[in-house]
């Protein structure tokens, strides 16, 4: 293995375009178990934190460029960006210890393409999109569309993620993410949800996105989810029908960290909770 | 394939080494620079036995490569004590009985460092999530979490 | 060794202090050196290869390619190994396969290589031909006529037709007589209970440095709890004598029982000997999971009858522990163990020792003991509800206590188990409020404590300073607690006073670091050591004075004239009578070596609160409290870190942690992120109360404390929270899936 720490992008594309069997490096929390369990054998590996911008927190029109190598502990540490993101800013918070938020990124989170990240139901709940650079150029692509399966992306051969872009969050707007997880801290999400909403002065919900983990092969989308609360006020019955579409959304598997059943019940009891703490703060109440 | 040559500091000596492309920074401290103060318990971030600091962030230094360490600031628990003066965590810890096999307390000890550098008023509830990826199984972390509220209530009463 | 007579009104003056450990400095700063941390020059890196497959004859294994490998020393296999004594058979087979891989992780070959990477190399290059066979993870499944089985024609004579082969043994306690207790129950509870395979989950991998020279001299360092089995054990595996191989402990990262036997350290030093250099090998995590000895999985059935007013007329339990792929499970100390709280008229255990293929069980924190009374106590505790009473009531009424014939036959002296129900009744804890689904638990828990082959030699410097040998891993803060009872004995300051760990060649035989049996019988030792010397000591002043030795009296640090009769001379210090030692006789040393007897039984009661989710069916423990009979606590702030490390133990093993087991017999959890040992937060702060009911097998009251306190945890969380979801927990852990299922069931029935 060769380990590579260009200094620009057009280099790091170089280098990941001319070499079989390149990895790129940012936070490194799911590379390293991997090549320490012998699951991989990169030829090279790329590390791109010495890339200029990649460790860059930036506004950009009214909403948010996180570069490809900030780790959660400092994204939690901007203030402004968890204000506007609350929801994402926790939900990578979430991802393992104190040590790994020390390292620990959006893009790797996306890229490792498990279908339990903690980031990525909340940054598609956010509508958030990816910048991707690559040996044909440069392209925007929302997050959804970038896991393909459990450990796969939609990314070709050469291409990597230079930044995460999270949008304008608009006028009563929040959002929220939380998991179940067996004990308090350091477990992979058994269910995941993001909800990212908007509220009317009336506290009826003029816009909604609902987001789940852990419960099919890659994080999805659930727009029945959001339509059921879509012009409602979120009082029992419409959390009941936004829960009710979660479950009924959800086509989880059985195995050693939850049940089907255990899965498609507690993506409903999650959506309530999510989308209650996504309202609150919307209203500009703590949350 | 050749070796890589890296040169960073650690505890603040400027420490050059020779490592393999995949040797870790956990690898680097222990096998190659004597360092064996860090411990491996599961080599993938689980454990967080191997904690260490590197420009003042806490990292497991298993889930970091060596090559990675060039320019960087590494601080690590034989860095802790200053001569023969302990750190305030380090002589709680012996006077609190905070500490059994001791294989966890090195990582122990630098996340709580880490965490009262950043929070010097840390409520029982932020030192217990700070450090829930410290795994002990000797204790059932009581003693622990009073050593270090204890040192922090001493630091501020200090300062 | 009786409990010293004068003991009631004694005053100690070390002992019961809080002192600081000496090893404290060296595990704070980094510089302490555990299994892993040692180098030899020329040393080689040994790894293991093993068996993807949880049940396969191993036809062929070619590692011809692998000795290819530049860079590659050494290749071991079973072959290299001659046939041992069957006391060491399975050992050996454990370490190394033989004819058949029997789980998941099973060693096959070993390599010795100038380089990690070399190893990992060579590793891939060996050819082995499996024959891959059904295999049995369940200890039910395992028991019926048809399973699969793992050692054909083995089967003991205790078990009855109509099993497989798979039972080993049987066993069988209790006296009176069943069928007329239950006869005389206003209710019979009968429910099974089961609980998941747990594994102690010591932070420190296992790891060895094994040196072999041609001349057969070896050197083995490693962390373990037994330097000296490990001596044994290695010297009948490989041919040797015990007097040629010397086992130096390192400082070990934890062991709680996992560290009771050998897995690396004969294949270290067989790769050694075929390579002429030192052989360095640690596990990684995953092998720790997959290849060291967990604790059984159980499926225990009880009946247990009581009258209205709370008396147990009968107890009755069927236990099933499969220990993994050889026999020896701790089913029998389940049998035993499982009623020892109570004092029943009729009461019997019925023990079955199940092989399967996973992992060999080791030893485990009171092996045996917590499901027994998981089950035992969540039955007391459904029928105390069941009836209205006060489950802690109900256990008093039903306690055993001095006097009382022991479910498992002897008849208990002095205990402690009436003293932990009563302070518990008497606790603030018992009586706090309790919100919304929250549920309190208690639970009484119970171990035997073993004492066993022991050396101390206690040596007095030249300059009056004391070191103490001894000959047990120091795992939990034993070597401060043998410097207290030392300087106790001897009237001398804490800090006069150094304990070492002496390795194999500098003491007799010591049994390994188990059964809560280190500060109770390396204790003795030391204070009886102490005593020889200060006997020895009165002797040299005696001299001095020219007096008889009888004459002479050991009194605060000092040899003193005994009476009036004896005349008048000044004090001699321990320090005085050190500087001339080599003028009266030559230098100054207790020892003493003893088989210890009397360890005294241990009692403790748990209570908890917990709080259960209803929409998800998490628990978040809320508060705990532990009491628990301590004898004499030496060092109060290390027997409170057992008490809670224990609790936590058990907390893990009630909720979250086990091994999960494909439908292909493969572990799907080798780490820590799924196999889910408690975390800072997931905990309330542990509260702890020491009881004190002196021992009276030891001079000072000692009693050993580490395994007790994960006895009651299971049951008092069961209970806890089976109060709180509103239904009955009969299966470990109680993950959210199955608390969450329950609840449903409930609700829909």
């Amino acid at each position: 293995m060769r380990y590579e720490a260009p200094q620009s992008i057009e280099a790091a594309i170089d280098l990941l375009a001319t070499v079989d069997g390149a990895y790129v490096l940012a936070g490194g929390t799911d590379l390293l178990v991997k090549l320490r369990a012998e699951m991989l054998e990169p030829d090279l590996v790329v590390d791109i934190k010495r890339i200029a911008g990649m460790k860059d927190i930036t506004p950009e029109d009214g909403g948010w460029r996180i570069g490809a190598a900030v780790s959660g502990a400092e994204m939690g540490e901007h203030a402004a960006l968890a204000a506007d993101w609350p929801g994402v800013v926790e939900a990578v918070g979430l991802i393992g210890s104190t040590q790994v938020q020390g390292r620990a990124t959006l893009a790797g989170n996306l890229c490792n393409a498990s279908p339990a990240a903690d980031s990525v139901p909340a940054m598609v709940a956010a509508n958030a999109s990816v910048r991707i650079v690559g040996p044909n150029g440069t392209r925007d692509v929302p997050v959804v569309e970038v896991p393909a399966g459990p450990g796969k992306t939609t990314l070709a051969p050469g291409e990597f993620i230079a930044s995460v872009f999270l949008p304008a969050k608009g006028a009563g707007a929040s959002d929220a993410y939380l998991r179940f997880i067996p004990r308090t801290e350091m477990d992979i999400a058994v269910v995941g949800c993001g909800v990212s909403l908007a509220l009317d002065g009336a506290g009826k919900v003029t816009s909604a996105r609902v987001a789940l983990g852990a419960v099919g092969p890659k994080v999805m989308l659930v727009d029945p989810a959001a339509e059921a609360i879509l012009g409602r006020t979120l009082d029992d019955s419409a959390l009941d029908d936004l829960a009710e579409a979660c479950s009924a959304a959800a086509s989880p598997i059985d195995d050693k960290r939850g049940t089907v059943d255990f899965r498609r019940h507690v993506a409903g009891v999650l959506a309530r909770r999510v989308a209650l703490i996504a309202a609150t703060r919307a209203k500009g109440e703590p949350a | 394939m050749s070796q890589i040559h890296v040169k960073t500091t650690i505890n603040g000596d400027v420490t050059e080494f020779l490592c393999e492309a995949e040797d870790t920074l956990l690898d680097v401290l222990r096998d190659r620079l004597g360092m064996t103060g860090s411990k491996e318990g599961c080599g993938t971030g689980d454990c967080g036995a191997c904690s260490v600091t590197v420009d003042g962030r806490l990292v497991c230094s298993c889930l970091m490569l060596g090559a990675e360490a060039e320019g960087r600031e590494v601080a690590t628990i034989e860095g802790m004590a200053t001569g023969d003066q302990l750190h305030p965590l380090q002589q709680k810890f012996i006077e609190m009985a905070a500490l059994q096999c001791g294989i966890c307390t090195p990582g122990i000890l630098v996340a709580a460092k880490s965490l009262l550098e950043k929070n010097p008023d840390p409520t029982e509830e932020e030192v217990r999530y700070w450090l829930a990826g410290n795994l002990c199984r000797c204790t059932g972390y009581d003693k622990i979490i009073r050593a270090v509220m204890e040192t922090a209530a001493d630091l501020r009463r200090a300062s | 060794m009786a409990l010293d007579s004068s003991d009631k009104s004694r005053t100690f003056k070390v002992v019961g202090t809080r002192p600081l450990r000496p090893d404290g400095i060296d595990k704070v700063t980094g510089r302490a050196r555990f299994g892993a941390d040692i180098v030899a020059p020329g040393m080689l890196t040994g790894r293991v290869l093993r068996s993807p497959h949880a049940h396969a004859r191993i036809v062929k294994i070619d590692t011809a390619k692998a000795r290819a490998l530049p860079g590659v020393k050494a290749v071991v296999t079973r072959a290299d190994f001659g046939t041992v004594p069957d006391a060491v058979a399975d050992i050996l087979d454990n370490c190394m396969a033989g004819d058949k891989a029997l789980y998941d992780g099973h060693a096959v070959a070993a390599v010795a290589a100038s380089s990690a990477a070399v190893a990992r190399k060579a590793l891939r290059l060996i050819e082995v031909e499996y024959e891959v066979l059904p295999h049995v993870s369940d200890v039910d499944a395992a028991m019926q006529p048809g399973a699969p089985v793992l050692h054909a024609g083995r089967q003991d004579e205790t078990v009855p037709e109509g099993y497989s082969q798979n039972v080993m043994s049987r066993v069988e306690f209790g006296h009176g007589d069943i069928d007329k207790g239950l006869a005389e129950a206003d209710r019979v509870v009968e429910r099974t209970y089961r609980t998941g395979a747990t594994h102690q989950g010591y932070i420190e991998p296992h790891a060895c440095l094994a040196t072999m020279g041609p001349d057969g001299q070896a050197d083995l360092w490693g962390c373990t709890q037994g330097h000296y089995m490990v001596r044994n054990t290695c010297a009948a595996i490989l041919g040797m004598e015990q007097g040629q191989l010397r086992v130096t402990a390192s400082e070990i990262g934890g062991g709680f029982g996992g560290k009771t036997t050998v897995f690396l350290e004969p294949v270290a030093l067989m790769l050694s000997k075929l390579a002429g250099r030192p052989v360095k090998m640690v596990m990684t995590r995953s092998e720790v999971l997959r290849a060291t000895g967990p604790t059984s999985s159980s499926s225990i059935d009880i009946k247990l009858g009581m009258t209205r007013d709370g008396r147990i007329t009968a107890g009755y339990a069927q236990l099933r522990y499969q220990g993994g792929a050889y026999p020896g499970s701790p089913v029998d100390m389940g049998s035993m163990s499982a009623f020892a709280p109570y004092d029943l008229e009729n009461v019997k255990t019925v023990g079955f020792d199940v092989v399967t293929n996973r992992p060999k069980a080791a030893a485990y924190r009171a092996p045996g003991a917590p499901m027994a009374a998981f089950a035992v106590e969540s039955a007391v505790d459904e029928l105390a509800k069941g009836f209205g009473l006060d489950p802690l009531e109900v256990r008093l009424k039903n306690a055993a206590r001095e006097g009382t014939l022991a479910s498992y036959g002897p008849t208990f002296p002095a205990i402690g188990l009436e003293a932990t129900l009563e302070a518990a009744k008497a606790h603030p804890h018992w009586g706090a409020p309790l919100g919304e689904n929250q549920g309190r638990g208690v639970a009484c828990g119970f171990w035997f404590n073993f004492g066993g082959d022991t050396c101390v030699t206690l040596n007095i410097t030249p300059d009056g300073t004391v070191t103490v040998s001894e000959g047990n891993p120091d795992i939990g803060g034993s070597r401060a607690s043998m410097t207290m009872m030392a300087a106790e004995e001897l009237g001398i300051p804490y800090d006069k006073v150094r304990t070492i760990i002496a390795d194999t060649g500098s003491l007799g035989q010591n049994e390994v670091t188990d059964g809560s049996r280190v500060t109770f019988a390396v204790g003795l030792a030391t204070i009886e050591a102490a005593r020889n010397a200060k006997r020895e000591m009165c002797k040299r002043a005696a001299m001095v004075w020219g007096i008889d030795e009888e004459a002479v009296e050991w009194v605060d640090g000092a040899a003193r004239p005994a009476g009036p009769n004896a005349g008048k001379h000044d004090p001699m210090t321990l320090k005085e009578i050190a500087a001339i030692a080599s003028n009266t006789g030559g230098p100054i040393a207790g020892h003493y070596e003893v088989n210890a007897e009397g360890a005294g039984v241990s009692f403790g009661t748990h209570m908890v609160d917990v709080e259960v989710d209803p929409d998800t069916g998490s628990t978040k423990i809320l508060r705990y409290t532990v009491f628990q009979d301590a004898g004499k606590a030496v060092h109060p702030a290390y027997v409170e870190g057992q008490f809670q490390g224990g609790a936590v133990q058990g907390i893990g093993w009630a909720l979250n942690e086990e091994y999960i087991y494909g439908e292909d017999g493969i572990l799907q959890n080798a780490g820590f992120l799924d196999y889910r040992i408690p975390v800072a937060s997931d905990l309330p702060m542990i509260d702890t109360v020491i009881l004190e009911i002196a021992n009276p097998g030891h001079p000072y009251g000692v009693r050993g404390v580490g395994e007790t306190p994960i006895v009651p945890p299971l049951a008092a969380i069961a209970n806890a929270v089976s109060a709180a979801a509103g239904v009955r927990m009969t299966d470990l852990p109680m993950s959210p899936p199955r608390v969450l299922a329950a609840i449903q069931g409930q609700k829909g029935a």
